[in-house]
């Protein structure tokens, strides 16, 4: 791209993450605004019950109570929002209110809105706030939902099934019942939540003079949000502006509609006066977004080679009261059903998904989104197949894998795969880990009653989507996303890109394609994302979609400012702008001398264009767009392994050892790519053996707090070794996939797997997430009876 | 109430109100980078320094701290006592977000200041008390290593 020092695929730190270092962040709740107020809710104690009456006269009674509002109050001033997507056909779902009209759908739904002059003052008022409840019957069980005497969370819908679909493809009856081998088996995957350690936080500022709206925002879509408060407030949306600085920590959590932001909001325009709510853990564990809860059902086949000839899943998922606006809830089901199998060639498909209504927390879409749970079910599966037909797993998967040339490949349900490389990951994983070596080590600590096991897994993960994902569901939601380049006069170059940093290194990374093409020093490129106002409008950061998508428009971006300022030069040095090229800070000729800086040439242009020759073009900035076209989705893929020890009396599972070899194709920045991958593992372990969302019959959420939900800690995480296999997809000059949810996606069932091959000496198999010493020690029969904690 | 600590090397009087956690007290005095993750004491992103030692800033009351020495992230970074850690956190990128960082630093100069050569499985343990959703908790290991072996090499 240019003849200067490659900065593409450096493992350069992050300029962004001094300040972190020194407590210099800049996270939404650490913004102070003139006359400032604070939100509290009251939110629902049953999971289901009508509002009789509500009593808000001490509230409003007490000082420094600025407003009180119940759901009527603030459903007046906002457009009701409605989560479907109109691609997926048939999908239903009512209108949300932001707090809680008439009857409550969860525990925790928001039903007042105190704003008060601070929030200790909030919560007083809301304690002082008198709800009178009738409850309703709790919807929880998802598997009786459907129940023709099943109580209805919206009963004029007249069902709680939100979305079903079906695929069937190939002659599925006939492979099954000529298989050499069948292996069948329930999978429950639990529901959990993002836990992101900054709780959902926002600060809305009205000014009333000019009726514009600003949002301080901690999240991954700004455009997105300014689009859904634009139309559902109804304002222009020049009048609304979002603004995303530091993120605490997103993962999916922070891209949806929160009713209680929107009530937020609209207080701030009722005051005309900026309100910030910044939910406390226990609001974050009721209210964020959960995610997974499924039940899979699932069957494969082989024939005598090995050679899987079927596979069929039956996946049932509950989403909570609403299909949560505006990216539906409906996704996650869905990506099960198409991703499940997605590494192997398998010619005959049945895939059932059915998605209910229940009155607990929404779910929607959180890191690796459906992914883990097809992964987690094929891998399991493929697992049995080796153990019944005799095969070594890493054998099985050799034997069914798409062979590497083999693509474009069209799946079953239709996603069409192109540019990956399962075997080359599987053999470079076999070769990282050791695999032949561990395989004898299990064996020998097995004579000695030490109970180790060795889990495998291939994946596929959905990256840089077109505007196939939401875009085509009527969503306000863009495929694409823009970068600016710009020369200032004193040298240094300006980016701006829609995509956001959450702490992934986004903006490191696009600062390093662009001084790449601009023959730059990274350390002399400014960058800034996250503001409606100042950069090119975009999708932003989500479905891994930030290197590759706005990668590409960042490098299509400074390749246009380096045909200006090349342009600018030649008319300057009176030469060929085809000779010129940029390196080390200046434009370089065919023999690499330095003929003038970009500093010169930038001052010649603002301050001196008297030199110039007239008419000469003296744009020295440049915005460009990119979207996927061609494919609905660039996969990545990778291959993973966990090592683990499962302690056979106390159902303890230690992590002894992870590998992940993956390929994202091009890779920006190694570093930056390793510790995505590492924190999504650990996140997906997370969902294999912690975390839970505990439910009782009633509907109440029994942990939320973090002393009772676990999530992973330092002290039992393993370390986590990675390898490379690079195949840039060709959608894009670039190259590059996405790497975000890989860890994420594989990190379950390969744990799973691992912690199945510890028992399946013992005679045990666990198929329940997360897999908790007690459910290990029923899997061994050790002890009986029903779980204490299902509901 | 009144109360009169020592806050990051500067003595300062403030008005509390009895029922005001350490950590509010200090991000309302501006001091932003400790930070409050669950009001739990679980998630360890309001650690400081008091007297001496790392507590949980959500945990202690702001009237508790009368008459201590308080040390937040602001001012270890001003006095440059942890300059080698944040250092190597930044090459390791040893965060992300960037949320519970605060936390981390200060508790692993805790342990590096107790114990010279902490093993990774020391590391790990010490710093179990402190919640990172990003990282997988390996690079901050890695970073915190390295600089025990550095200062031991000093």
């Amino acid at each position: 791209m240019t003849q200067g020092d490659p900065q593409i695929g450096k493992s350069i730190p992050r300029p962004n993450a001094r300040r972190l270092l020194q407590g210099k962040g800049r996270f939404v709740a650490d913004k102070v605004l003139p006359r400032m107020l604070h939100a509290a809710f009251v939110r629902s104690p049953y999971a289901h019950a009508r509002i009789l009456h509500i009593d808000l006269a001490a509230a409003r009674a007490l000082p420094g109570v600025v407003a009180v509002y119940d759901g009527p109050a603030i459903a007046a001033q906002v457009v009701p929002f409605v989560g479907i997507l109109t691609h997926m056909t048939g999908m239903k779902s009512p209108p949300q209110p932001a707090l809680a009209c008439g009857v409550t759908h969860w525990q925790g739904e928001p039903v007042v809105m105190i704003v008060a002059q601070s929030r200790a003052l909030a919560e007083d008022a809301a304690g002082l706030v008198e709800v009178d409840y009738d409850p309703l019957p709790p919807v929880c069980d998802m598997a009786t939902a459907l129940a023709p005497d099943a109580p209805l969370v919206h009963p004029d819908l007249g069902t709680n099934l939100c979305w079903e679909r079906r695929i069937d493809v190939g002659a599925v009856d006939d492979a099954f019942a000529q298989a050499t081998h069948v292996v069948e088996r329930q999978f429950v995957i639990g529901r959990h939540t993002g836990v992101t350690l900054e709780p959902r936080v926002c600060i809305y500022d009205y000014d009333g003079s000019e009726e514009r709206l600003t949002l301080h925002y901690s999240g991954q879509v700004p455009h997105m949000m300014q689009a859904v408060l634009a139309k559902h407030l109804g304002l222009p949306e020049s009048h609304v502006r979002v603004i995303a600085e530091d993120v605490g920590g997103s993962f999916g959590i922070k891209i949806h509609t929160y009713g209680d932001e929107i009530a937020t909001a609209v207080a701030a325009k009722l005051l005309r006066r900026p309100v910030q709510f910044a939910a406390d853990r226990y609001e974050s564990f009721l209210s964020d977004i959960h995610a997974r809860d499924h039940r899979v059902w699932a069957r494969a086949a082989i024939d005598e080679a090995g050679s899987l000839t079927a596979l069929e899943i039956d996946d049932l998922t509950g989403i909570g009261p609403y299909s949560v606006y505006p990216r539906s809830s409906a996704i996650e089901g869905n990506q099960v059903l198409n991703l499940t199998g997605a590494p192997y060639r398998i010619p005959a498909y049945r895939g059932q998904l059915r998605v209910v209504f229940q009155t607990k927390v929404p779910t929607c879409q959180y890191r690796g989104v459906g992914h883990p749970i097809a992964v987690a079910v094929m891998e399991g599966l493929m697992d049995d197949l080796a153990a019944v037909s005799g095969r070594d797993p890493a054998v099985l998967r050799s034997i069914n894998l798409i062979a590497d040339d083999a693509y474009p490949v069209k799946s079953p349900q239709g996603m069409l795969f192109a540019d990956l490389s399962h075997q080359a990951c599987l053999t470079r994983l076999k070769a990282l880990m050791d695999y032949d070596g561990l395989r004898a080590e299990q064996a020998a600590l097995r004579e000695k009653g030490v109970h180790r096991g060795i889990g495998l897994v291939s994946m596929v993960e959905i990256t840089n989507p077109s505007p196939a994902f939401y875009g085509v569901g009527g969503a306000p939601i863009a495929a694409q996303d823009g970068a600016t380049a710009r020369l200032d006069a004193s040298g240094e170059v300006h980016i701006a890109n829609s995509v956001t940093e959450q702490g992934q290194g986004t903006e490191t990374v696009l600062a390093q394609i662009a001084a790449q093409v601009l023959g730059l020093d990274p350390a002399r490129i400014t960058v800034t994302t996250g503001d409606t106002a100042t950069v090119p409008s975009g999708g932003g950061t989500w479905a891994s979609r930030g290197a590759g998508i706005g990668g590409e428009a960042m490098l299509r971006a400074a390749q246009a400012l380096k045909q200006q300022i090349t342009g600018i030069a030649a008319a300057i040095l009176q030469c060929d702008p085809e000779t010129l090229d940029l390196a080390n800070g200046a434009v370089v000729d065919a023999q690499g001398q330095a003929r003038i800086t970009l500093q010169a040439l930038a001052q010649m242009v603002y301050y001196r264009g008297n030199e110039l020759p007239p008419g000469l073009a003296t744009e020295l900035v440049a915005t460009r767009h990119f979207r996927v076209e061609g494919m609905p989705f660039v996969f990545s893929n990778g291959a993973m392994a966990s090592y683990v020890e499962v302690d056979a009396e106390t159902g303890i599972v230690r992590l002894l050892g992870h590998w992940v070899v993956e390929d994202v194709g091009t890779i920006l920045n190694q570093q930056l790519v390793d510790e995505q991958i590492r924190g999504g593992v650990v996140q997906g372990i997370g969902g294999a053996l912690f975390e839970e969302c505990h439910y009782s019959e009633e509907g109440q959420l029994q942990n939320a707090t973090l002393a009772d939900y676990l999530v992973p800690m330092a002290g039992e995480m393993p370390d986590i070794q990675i390898a490379h296999v690079v195949t840039p997809t060709r959608t894009s000059a670039l190259g590059a996939k996405g790497a975000g949810e890989a860890g994420t996606t594989g990190a379950p069932g390969a744990v799973m797997n691992a912690v199945n091959d510890a028992l399946r000496p013992l005679g045990g198999q666990i198929s329940q997430m997360p897999m908790t010493p007690e459910r290990i020690l029923r899997a061994l029969g050790i002890i009986e009876g029903p779980l204490h904690d299902e509901a | 109430m009144k109360i009169t600590l020592t806050l990051n090397d500067e003595l300062i009087s403030a008005e509390v109100e009895p029922r005001q956690s350490l950590v509010d007290f200090l991000r309302a005095l501006g001091l932003t980078g400790t930070r409050s993750g669950c009001e739990h004491g679980v998630c360890g992103a309001c650690s400081v320094r008091v007297a001496g030692q790392v507590v949980r800033g959500c945990l202690m009351l702001a009237v508790q701290a009368d008459g201590e020495v308080v040390e937040t992230i602001e001012g270890l970074t001003a006095t440059a006592e942890i300059a080698d850690l944040q250092d190597a956190f930044h090459r390791r990128n040893a965060l992300q977000c960037g949320f519970c960082t605060a936390g981390m630093l200060l508790t692993a100069q805790d342990l590096l200041l107790a114990q010279a050569a902490p093993t990774r499985a020391d590391i790990r343990a010490h710093l179990s008390g402190n919640y990172c959703r990003c990282t997988g908790y390996q690079a901050i290991v890695d970073a915190v290593a390295e600089v025990a072996q550095a200062r031991a090499a000093r």
